[in-house]
C-alpha cells in the first residue's frame, strides 16, 4: 500500500492508484472532463489533456493532471487551494471561448458535463471571447454530429478505436483547425460506422447526440388515422426510472407500460414477446446446425452467432463479410416483432398495413438505423416504423405533463405482449445466450432443466466461455461484449482457431443495458451493474422463465407460423446480410 | 471530396514502401514520407492501402496526413510555385506576393490549378535572404519580386 497525504487526511491506496481515484477514496471528488473509466470495463479514456483535474503535489513546481499521475509514498497533494482552483476556473473558461454559449436550447442541457463544471466553478461570465472554430455539423439516422460542441476530450476516439476497434472516429488536422471526424473528414454513412454510439454515451458534451424522434412520435400519437404501437425493449424498464429520481436498478415495468398508454399509443405491446419468438427461431437454428454438424456435414458454419445486436450487424457486415454466413439468421425481436405485427396482428385485428405504425423504445441508437434497412421493408412500408431511445421516452413522458412517479401499474396488451423470464435477459451481456440454453436444452433433451439460472455466462468479464451437458454432449458456448472482443472472437475464426458451437456478441460493454440510447452512466459502472441486477432479478420475479413455455408464442405458432423455421417462419423472421465493406 | 483516381502502380509502389519498413505501425510517419516523396503526394487511396498494409485505422493514417503541413493530398502542379514567408521576405512584402500569386492563380496555398500547371506552397527560406523577397518554380528562383512582376512571370511558363 501507499501512504499520501490529500488535503490533509491521511490516504492508503495500492500502488497504480491514481491521485484521482485516491481522493475519490476518501470523499474528495476532484472534478475531471475528459477522463472517463468504467471500471470492470475496458472503457477508459485519460489522455490528461483537458487539465480540469489539475492538483498541487508538494515539491512539483506544476500543477498536475490527476487522472493521470500515479501516487507515490509520502505524496502530499492539495486539490482546492487558491492556485488551483484558480487555474482549474481558468481552464473552463478557455474551453468555454471556444464553445457555443448555446445551453438553453443545446440537446445535453442539464447532462452536460462541460454546464455542470462551469456551475461548480462559479463561472458567471463568458471571461475570453474570441474566435471560434466551426466545424461540421451531420444527421445520420442513429446519430446526430454537432462538432462545434466538440472539446476535444477523445473520449469518442477512446471508444470507438480502443473498446470497440472500429475505427472511425479519430482527430485529424492540428491547432485550430483541429477536430474529430469519422474516416476522412466524411459522413458516418460513408463510413465503417456500426452506429453503435458508444460516442454518444461517452460524449460529455452536445457534440454527439441521438436523432432525435420524439416530434415525428407527436405527430403519430396526435394522429386520428393512424393506429401507433409501442414496444419497449428489455433494457428499457430497468433504466427508465433513472430518468425521474429513480435509485439505478430500479424496475419500472408497470410505469413504463401506463406511460406509454398516457402518451397516446393504442396498444402497449412488448418487445420482450418477441425475444421469446428470436429464441424459439434462433434455437431452432442452433440445433438444425448441431444435428447437421454431429451427422457428420462438416460444411456447416459453427459456431453459429448471435444476430439481436444491430450495431455488431453492422460490423461483421463491414469488416468480416467473409464470415457473414456464421452469425444466425434469425433478425433482432424488435424486427421481429415489427414483421409480426404488420402481418398475424394486423390481420386479426382488420388494420391495414398502411394504418399502423409500429414503433420501438430501445437501449439502442444502432435500431434506428437497422429499421431503416430495405430488407425489412415491404413496399416501402417499414415493419418497425422508426425507434426512439430510453432517453426519448422520458423527454417525451415530462413534455406531456405525466408525472411518471405518480402511475399506477399497469400490464402490457395481449397477445404481443405476454414474455417469459427468458426473455427478460435480452437486455444483459449473456441473457441471450442463458435464454437459448433454456430452451435448447429442454428441446434438445426432451427433459427439463436441473437448475434453470446459467450463472457462467453472467457478469461484465469481456468473453466468458462455459460448457454446458446437452445429455452427453458437451456444448461449447462463448459470450462477448464490446465490438473489441468480438473482433478478437471474429479473427481467431478467420484462422480457424475458435472452437465453440454457440456465440453471443453484444456490442455495448455489459449488452444493452449500457446502450448508447440509455440515460446517461457519466462514467459510473455501479449504475450498469444495478440495472444487471434488476435484469436478473426481473427474470426471477417471472411465473414462465423459458421462452419455449410463453403461451402467446405456442398460439402464435400454432395459428400462424406453423414450426419454427417454417416456411412462413423463414420469410419473416429470417434475414440476410450483406458485403458493405469499404474497398 | 471526391476520391482521386489512383494507378495501380501507385498503389504496388506504395504497398512496396510499407513492406520495406516491416509493415510496422510504428513507422507511420516514415512510410508517408517516404510514399510522398515517390508519388508526390498522399491521396486517400493511397492512404487506404498504407492503413490495410499497416493494420490501422485509415483514420489515423488520415489524421497523421492532415496533422503535418509536409503532407499533401493533392499532386502538385507541373510548375510548383513557392512563396517565401521567412522573416527577411516577410518584413520585404512577400505576404503581398504570395496574394498576387493567389489572385493571377486563382487557388489558394496547398491547392493546384485545375489543369494541373501551377501549384501554390508558401516556405520558410531558401537562403537567399539577400534577395527578399524570394519565390521559387520548379527549381528557377526568383528575387527581389514586386506583385507587379507576378502576371509576367506567370505567364511565361503558360505559353
Amino acid at each position: 500500500m501507499i501512504n499520501l497525504t490529500i488535503d490533509g487526511r491521511p490516504v492508503s491506496v495500492a500502488k497504480g492508484t491514481t491521485v484521482l481515484d485516491a481522493a475519490a477514496s476518501v470523499g474528495i471528488a476532484i472534478p475531471a472532463l475528459c477522463h472517463i473509466d468504467l471500471k470492470g470495463t475496458c472503457v477508459k479514456n485519460s489522455p490528461a489533456s483537458c487539465r480540469i483535474c489539475v492538483v498541487e503535489i508538494e515539491g512539483r513546481r506544476n500543477l498536475a493532471p490527476s487522472c493521470a499521475t500515479m501516487v507515490t509514498e509520502g505524496m502530499v497533494v492539495k486539490t482546492n487551494s487558491a492556485r488551483v482552483v484558480r487555474a482549474r476556473k481558468t481552464v473552463a473558461e478557455l474551453i468555454l471561448s471556444d464553445h457555443p454559449n448555446d445551453c438553453l436550447t443545446c440537446p445535453k442541457c442539464n447532462h452536460c458535463e462541460l454546464q455542470k463544471l462551469v456551475t461548480r466553478f462559479n463561472i458567471r461570465e463568458m471571461t475570453y471571447k474570441g474566435e471560434q472554430s466551426e466545424r461540421k455539423h451531420e444527421q445520420t439516422v442513429a446519430i446526430t454530429r454537432n462538432m462545434d460542441k466538440c472539446i476535444l476530450c477523445r473520449r469518442c476516439e477512446s471508444v470507438c478505436n480502443n473498446v470497440q476497434t472500429v475505427g472511425v472516429l479519430g482527430a485529424i488536422r492540428r491547432g485550430f483547425d483541429a477536430t474529430i471526424a469519422p474516416t476522412f473528414d466524411r459522413m458516418f454513412s460513408e463510413t465503417d460506422c456500426t452506429y453503435c454510439g458508444q460516442c454518444v454515451a461517452v460524449c460529455p458534451t452536445g457534440a454527439l447526440t441521438e436523432r432525435d424522434n420524439t416530434d415525428r412520435l407527436l405527430d403519430d400519437l396526435c394522429n386520428p388515422d393512424k393506429i401507433v404501437v409501442a414496444q419497449p425493449a428489455p433494457a428499457v424498464r430497468v433504466a427508465l426510472g433513472e430518468e425521474f429520481g429513480y435509485e439505478p436498478g430500479t424496475i419500472v415495468t408497470g410505469k413504463l407500460a401506463t406511460s406509454l398508454r398516457r402518451l397516446g399509443f393504442d396498444y402497449v405491446f412488448d418487445t420482450d414477446f418477441a425475444a421469446d419468438l428470436t429464441i424459439m427461431e434462433e434455437g431452432a437454428e442452433i440445433l438444425h446446425r448441431l444435428k447437421a454438424y454431429l451427422g457428420g456435414d462438416k460444411s456447416v458454419k459453427l459456431p453459429i452467432m448471435t444476430s439481436c445486436c444491430p450495431a455488431w450487424v453492422n460490423f461483421y457486415e463491414h469488416q468480416f463479410p467473409d464470415l457473414k454466413d456464421y452469425p444466425s439468421s434469425a433478425k433482432s425481436p424488435a424486427q421481429m416483432f415489427g414483421a409480426i405485427a404488420k402481418t398475424y396482428w394486423a390481420q386479426k385485428m382488420g388494420i391495414p398495413r398502411e394504418k399502423l405504425v409500429v414503433v420501438s423504445i430501445m437501449p439502442c441508437l444502432a435500431k434506428k438505423y437497422e429499421c431503416e434497412r430495405e430488407e425489412f421493408k415491404v413496399d416501402g412500408n417499414p415493419d418497425v416504423d422508426y425507434s426512439i431511445s430510453t432517453r426519448e421516452l422520458a423527454r417525451l413522458i415530462k413534455r406531456s405533463n405525466i408525472d411518471f412517479r405518480c402511475l399506477e401499474d399497469t400490464d402490457f396488451d395481449k397477445p404481443l405482449g405476454e414474455s417469459s423470464g427468458a426473455a427478460a435477459i435480452f437486455g444483459a451481456t449473456g441473457g441471450v445466450m442463458e435464454a437459448a440454453l433454456r430452451t435448447v436444452y429442454e428441446v434438445y433433451t426432451g427433459k427439463t432443466l436441473p437448475r434453470i439460472d446459467f450463472q457462467e455466462v453472467r457478469g461484465l468479464e469481456g468473453i466468458k466461455e462455459a460448457t454446458i451437458d446437452l445429455a452427453g454432449f458437451p456444448l461449447k458456448v462463448c459470450v462477448a461484449h464490446t465490438l473489441g472482443n468480438a473482433r478478437y472472437l471474429m479473427e481467431k475464426l478467420r484462422k480457424g482457431e475458435l472452437d465453440y458451437h454457440v456465440v453471443e456478441v453484444m456490442a455495448c460493454p455489459g449488452g444493452c443495458i449500457d446502450g448508447a440510447g440509455q440515460p446517461y452512466h457519466h462514467g459510473n459502472v455501479e449504475i450498469i451493474k444495478a440495472r444487471a441486477r434488476a435484469i436478473y432479478a426481473e427474470d426471477a420475479g417471472k411465473p414462465i422463465r423459458k421462452s419455449h413455455e410463453n403461451p402467446d408464442i405456442q398460439k402464435l405458432y400454432k395459428e400462424f407460423l406453423g414450426e419454427p423455421m417454417s416456411e412462413r417462419a423463414h420469410h419473416l423472421l429470417h434475414t440476410q446480410y450483406f458485403d458493405k465493406s469499404i474497398k | 471530396m471526391s476520391e482521386i483516381k489512383v494507378s495501380c502502380e501507385a498503389l504496388r509502389q506504395t504497398e512496396e514502401i510499407c513492406r520495406k519498413f516491416h509493415n510496422d505501425p510504428g513507422e507511420l510517419i516514415s512510410i508517408l514520407h517516404e510514399t510522398q516523396n515517390t508519388l508526390g503526394y498522399l491521396p486517400l487511396p493511397v492512404q487506404r492501402v498504407i492503413a490495410r498494409e499497416l493494420g490501422v485505422p485509415a483514420q489515423k493514417v488520415y489524421g497523421v496526413v492532415t496533422f503535418y503541413s509536409f503532407f499533401s493530398m493533392v499532386p502538385k502542379g507541373k510548375y510548383p510555385v513557392s512563396v517565401c514567408l521567412g522573416t527577411a521576405c516577410y518584413v520585404r512584402g512577400s505576404d503581398k506576393v504570395l496574394e498576387e500569386f493567389k489572385r493571377v492563380l486563382g487557388i489558394e496555398v496547398g491547392e493546384t490549378t485545375p489543369d494541373g500547371k501551377f501549384s501554390l506552397d508558401c516556405l520558410r527560406c531558401v537562403g537567399a535572404c539577400g534577395l527578399a523577397p524570394v519565390a521559387t518554380i520548379g527549381e528557377k528562383v526568383y528575387g527581389r519580386l514586386n506583385p507587379s512582376d507576378i502576371k509576367k512571370i506567370v505567364a511565361e511558363f503558360d505559353a
